[in-house]
């Protein structure tokens, strides 16, 4: 039996963020007291703790910050190895862990521009994956 | 240096290491007890505070004084990692200090090799790991690995820069009888081991090993009931900066910017007074990032600082000096084996790696994906 990716399990602070990747929206937080973009999704903003929140659908752009290539996996991702690991930051400013998906791999560098894309990673799972440009 | 003495290092000693079969994280941390206590000429009943970390029981303090047969009236069990043990002796000083006991107990074991545990990655991501684990990233190597590949976009480090650190490390375990590794490596060697996640080669990676270790600590009036001169605790400092690496503000920068200040303060010493440095190596990276954070250099020159071999044995910056994790041990959290290594250089104990005349020491723990950071300075007396 094959296995499977670790399944995000969706929470009190995650639904709405998984419910716009299966719609193919990529959803962060914005805090209404400060202004400031949130990510991951949280209960208060970790900038100005405030609890007035809101959802805001993120442009979907944004750069490579830092990347890996994955040589050794374990699990799941043994078969997939070697695959492209990154931080993105996004045109928002806030960042997030990703997979760089893509034919160019070799062109992957800090600073690139990337793009999201909404990939099938397993049976029923859909997670936001990025692309160069 | 700080006049008053209020905690010292009385006792060390390590269990088994390497590959332990059939032994328990239990037995490893009694083993090591034992031995600790018998080198600070104190019993078991003397102790009254107990300080361990690990994952091997829901509450670890509970079941391992249970098992020792300790009732301590002070107990910690603060995990913040690999770095959790600096902070246990930096709890230790301050709970001395308050004059809530008098003798320490801090421990580890763990039997992670022989359980290869670390290569199971979960079936659900949960609560904030939700959004880091779905994407395959190695923990804690492709962690380090991200932070390796942005210091060397930010400023020109190289993989052969890293490689000295590990070939240096080597030097010093081929000195250590105790240490896994012990045969030579060079630069070659490591940029020709295999790639785990770039830019980290397998010889940037600490070793997976079983093992345990135990530090005795003491209040400066029962030091004279010890059986060898006193280590003491000059100074501590601890810093969280963020649980997933996502999370890291600057990927270059460390807490132990803000530990190490908080230290060298603490023990009014500078720099310059530091005989040798005992720094957390999961991975080689973790050692350049510390030694720029500390502020042994500048940020960004970590990778000139530790060229020409200049941390081997025979260099100017003697560090490392069991062989390090990279060499020695890493049995998943590595952090009191600092703390061992560092007392023995200041006892004097370390035969053919001990550093002339060592008076003062720094050991800096590094936990979870630079997550934390604890940094301890220790003294001898004159």
């Amino acid at each position: 039996m094959a296995e499977h990716i670790p399944v995000p399990v969706p929470d009190g602070d995650s639904r709405v963020f998984w419910e716009g990747v299966a719609q193919g929206k990529l959803l962060i937080q914005r805090c209404d007291a400060c202004q400031q973009f949130i990510f991951y999704p949280r209960f208060l903003c970790p900038h100005c703790f405030s609890d007035s929140l809101a959802w805001v659908e993120a442009q979907g752009t944004g750069t490579i910050y830092s990347y890996t290539v994955v040589h050794r996996a374990f699990g799941p991702f043994a078969d997939q190895a070697p695959y492209v690991v990154a931080i993105v930051e996004l045109a928002e400013g806030v960042r997030m862990m990703t997979r760089i998906t893509g034919s160019e791999q070799d062109a992957v560098r800090i600073g690139a521009p990337v793009r999201v894309v909404f990939v099938e990673a397993d049976e029923g799972v859909t997670l936001p994956y990025f692309q160069l440009n | 240096m700080r006049p008053d003495r209020i905690a010292a290092i009385v006792g060390v000693a390590e269990s088994d290491l390497g590959v332990t079969p059939g032994k328990t994280a239990l037995q490893l941390q009694a083993q090591a007890a034992k031995a600790a206590l018998a080198d600070a000429g104190l019993e078991k009943n003397d102790v009254d505070a107990l300080f361990t970390a690990g994952n091997w029981a829901w509450s670890p303090n509970l079941m391992l004084a249970e098992y020792l047969g300790i009732q301590p009236r002070y107990a910690d069990g603060t995990n913040i990692g690999g770095s959790s043990f600096e902070a246990h002796l930096g709890h230790a000083l301050a709970g001395i200090e308050a004059g809530r006991f008098e003798v320490a107990l801090i421990t580890y074991g763990s039997t992670q090799r022989s359980d290869q545990s670390r290569n199971r990655p979960a079936n659900h991501a949960t609560l904030v790991e939700q959004f880091e684990r779905p994407y395959g990233l190695p923990a804690p190597v492709g962690a380090y690995a991200l932070a390796a590949m942005r210091h060397m976009y930010q400023y020109g480090t190289t993989s052969e820069q890293l490689a000295e650190i590990a070939v240096a490390t080597r030097k010093w375990a081929m000195m250590n009888e105790k240490a896994m590794m012990r045969t030579p490596i060079t630069i070659e060697d490591v940029l020709s081991s295999r790639w785990i996640a770039e830019p980290l080669h397998l010889l940037d990676c600490c070793l997976v090993t079983d093992g345990g270790g135990a530090v005795v600590v003491a209040s400066a009036r029962r030091v004279g009931s010890t059986r060898k001169k006193p280590v003491w605790v000059l100074g501590h400092g601890e810093m969280l900066t963020h649980y997933g690496i996502t999370n890291m503000p600057d990927l270059t920068v460390t807490g132990a910017v803000q530990s190490g200040q908080a230290a060298f303060a603490m023990a009014g010493v500078r720099h310059e007074d530091i005989d040798v440095v005992e720094i957390y190596d999961s991975f080689t990276i973790t050692v350049l990032l510390t030694l720029e954070a500390l502020g042994f250099c500048q940020p960004g020159e970590g990778g000139a600082f530790a060229s020409d071999q200049r941390t081997a044995p025979g260099g100017a910056f003697p560090m490392n000096t069991n062989g390090g994790g990279l060499s020695y041990c890493h049995p998943g959290m590595y952090g009191i084996f600092l703390l061992i290594e560092a007392t023995r250089q200041l006892r004097g104990e370390c035969g053919p790696r001990q550093v002339p005349d060592a008076k003062i020491a720094l050991a800096h723990g590094t936990g979870g994906v630079l997550s934390s950071s604890a940094t301890i300075i220790l003294g001898r007396d004159a």
